[in-house]
């Protein structure tokens, strides 16, 4: 047993998420705590080796680099055989997962596979009398659990994205990569990946540092078009409310909410928003909420910071040319 | 085809929780319910069923609430409905519960797919489906929103599951554990018929040594997470800015201004 943490780097077509990075951080913070080293799980197809040093700019002490295609498209049997491996061999106290819907699935298997206990979805995560406690909201966010591993070990723990601060990359650290092989071989492998759709419009949801959100009053699906090119001025992700995706005006992949994606941006523009409960439990921990909506005794305006009542089709094609004027 | 649906009840998605000074969660006068993503891994499992023939049973490691979810489910139009339970599952974590769920599974024998929902509406983990998968051997898929395609003969599956950049499609053998997630289907409404069978249905209930479970693998001394505290979020006070300029054009100006100064653009 040592007191290492392992933090596991994902990636997507050799790029690395941002959750890795913001799990990297947490594990830095961790390991300084305890006075111990940080190991990066760097596991993916031909090409991925400048990962590695990334990992260690943001935090790691050594790197294990597996660079096989059997490891290139995610799928949970080979990556979960291999980190069950190098966690057998070098019982870590701590494993960090981003909570992305890779790590979500990673996270129970691996903990299954090692017969110890993985707390999902955390948004704190502190020592307290040299016990690690993990605080994560249930019920939709109407309430929070503190949770601890006592006995079992390596403690498993997915964060949440974006409760976490993804630190500044320092590409003076230096650490140690060390090569490892797959544990499982194709043809042990039991799903094969046959294809992949990429959601139209880019940004993703979850990662998205702004996000512009539409609901009912976007009227329709071309009521997203002004919406559309605000968030390309921003660089933002687009959202939409459960009723205009009930409506079936926008995928399902856009939602946010209860019934959707929970996220936590720095800025979160919602237009045409009522601000159901629902919807709030999606966005709520957003930094800066900004709700343009005609309604002034829509909900949203409680939870918002700053708030415009007119018509969204009016106010949205404004602050697009404001932020294009500003931002040039 | 056989198909297994697991599920759990949960409180109404629209209750409004509390917690007492003793640390006691409550939903007041909200009912149980059948968890709300459970109903796309049900009403998927029908829709199979409806193509392919077969069975469909669902089953839940619960106490007596849990037949509130095995009701809804069978109102829905599946076969069976099993319940797992003896007091010493209580205190599960999802280590102990998947344990619980797989023995079950290996007992029935004959099982082609199990489906799960993509989460659980109270506690969230998101971790009983992989869990299951991975103490099965299964292949995982999880979050699947499309099943493209179903073999039974053939013993092959392929889904379209999301991830965060898009949708990853994924074949893999039978059988195979499916987190369906929702835009997978639109969830019947129960009927009066489906009410009235569900009323008068049987529901077995397996011991932990109908299912050959060990005892130390189940409930709080199977379980590696405890969670001693849980509490109310802090409240946020207050209300909007409202930003208000003479004409649109300046209303917007003013708003941009201010989230430059937020230092969150």
């Amino acid at each position: 047993m040592s007191n290492d943490i392992f933090v596991w780097v994902e990636q997507f077509s050799g790029h690395p998420t941002a959750a890795s990075w913001e799990a990297a951080g947490l594990a830095r913070r961790l390991a300084d705590e305890l006075g111990s080293d940080v190991t990066a799980c760097v596991f993916g197809g031909q090409g991925i080796e400048p990962l590695a040093q990334e990992a260690i700019s943001y935090g790691a002490d050594r790197v294990l680099l597996a660079e096989d295609a059997t490891l290139a498209d995610f799928r949970v049997e080979p990556q979960a055989a291999l980190l069950a491996k190098v966690v057998r061999e070098a019982e870590p106290a701590v494993v960090l997962i981003g909570a992305t819907f890779r790590g979500r699935e990673l996270g129970p298997a691996l903990a299954v596979e090692l017969d110890t206990g993985c707390i999902a979805d955390c948004t704190a995560l502190e020592f307290e009398d040299g016990q690690l406690v993990a605080t994560r909201p249930i019920y939709a966010g109407k309430l929070l659990s503190r949770c601890v591993i006592p006995e079992r070990r390596p403690q498993i723990f997915t964060t949440r994205v974006r409760a976490f601060p993804k630190p500044e990359p320092d590409s003076s650290r230096s650490g140690e990569v060390t090569r490892v092989e797959p544990v499982l071989a194709e043809d042990e492998i039991p799903s094969k990946v046959t294809g992949f759709k990429e959601t139209k419009g880019g940004v993703s949801l979850t990662d998205a540092a702004i996000i512009v959100s539409g609901g009912r009053g976007v009227g329709g699906p071309e009521g997203y078009e002004p919406l559309r090119e605000l968030a390309q001025v921003l660089g933002a992700a687009l959202g939409a409310s459960r009723a205009a995706v009930d409506a079936g005006w926008i995928p399902y992949e856009h939602q946010v909410g209860q019934t959707g994606k929970t996220v936590s941006p720095d800025l979160y523009i919602a237009c045409g928003i009522s601000g159901a409960i629902q919807h709030q439990a999606g966005m709520r921990t957003s930094k800066v909420i900004v709700a343009i909506n005609k309604d002034p005794e829509a909900p949203i305006f409680k939870l918002a910071h700053y708030g415009i009542v007119n018509d969204l089709f009016k106010v949205v094609p404004a602050l697009t040319e404001a932020f294009k004027e500003k931002l040039g | 085809m056989h198909i297994v649906v697991c599920t759990k009840h949960t409180p109404d998605s629209e209750a409004k929780m509390s917690v007492d000074e003793a640390g006691n969660v409550s939903w007041g006068e909200s009912p149980l319910i059948i968890n709300p993503w459970d109903e796309y891994a049900v009403e998927e499992a029908l829709l199979l069923r409806e193509k392919y023939g077969g069975t469909v049973t669902v089953i839940s490691m619960g106490p007596e609430e849990a037949l509130e979810a095995l009701k809804h489910a069978i109102a829905m139009g599946c076969d069976e409905a099993i319940r797992i339970w003896e007091e010493s599952c209580a205190d599960s974590d999802t280590l102990a519960t998947s344990y619980v769920l797989a023995r079950a599974i290996e007992k029935m024998g004959d099982v082609d797919l199990v489906l799960f929902g993509k989460s659980a509406i109270d506690a969230e983990t998101w971790q009983t489906g992989p869990a299951v998968a991975r103490r099965l051997g299964y292949p995982s898929l999880m979050y699947t929103i499309k099943i493209a395609e179903l073999d039974p003969d053939g013993r092959t599956i392929t889904v379209e599951r999301l991830l965060e950049e898009g949708r990853q499609v994924v074949s893999a053998p039978l059988p195979a554990v499916v987190g369906t997630t929702k835009g997978i289907n639109e969830p019947r409404y129960t009927s009066f018929i489906g009410i009235r069978k569900a009323a008068r249905m049987e529901y077995p209930l397996w011991t932990l040594a109908d299912i050959g479970a060990e005892a130390d693998k189940v409930g709080a001394a199977g379980s590696a997470v405890r969670w001693p505290q849980i509490f109310m979020p802090p409240v946020r006070e207050g209300e909007a800015e409202i930003i208000e300029g003479e004409t649109v054009a300046e209303t917007a100006r003013i708003l941009v201004e201010k989230l430059l100064a937020e230092k969150v653009i």
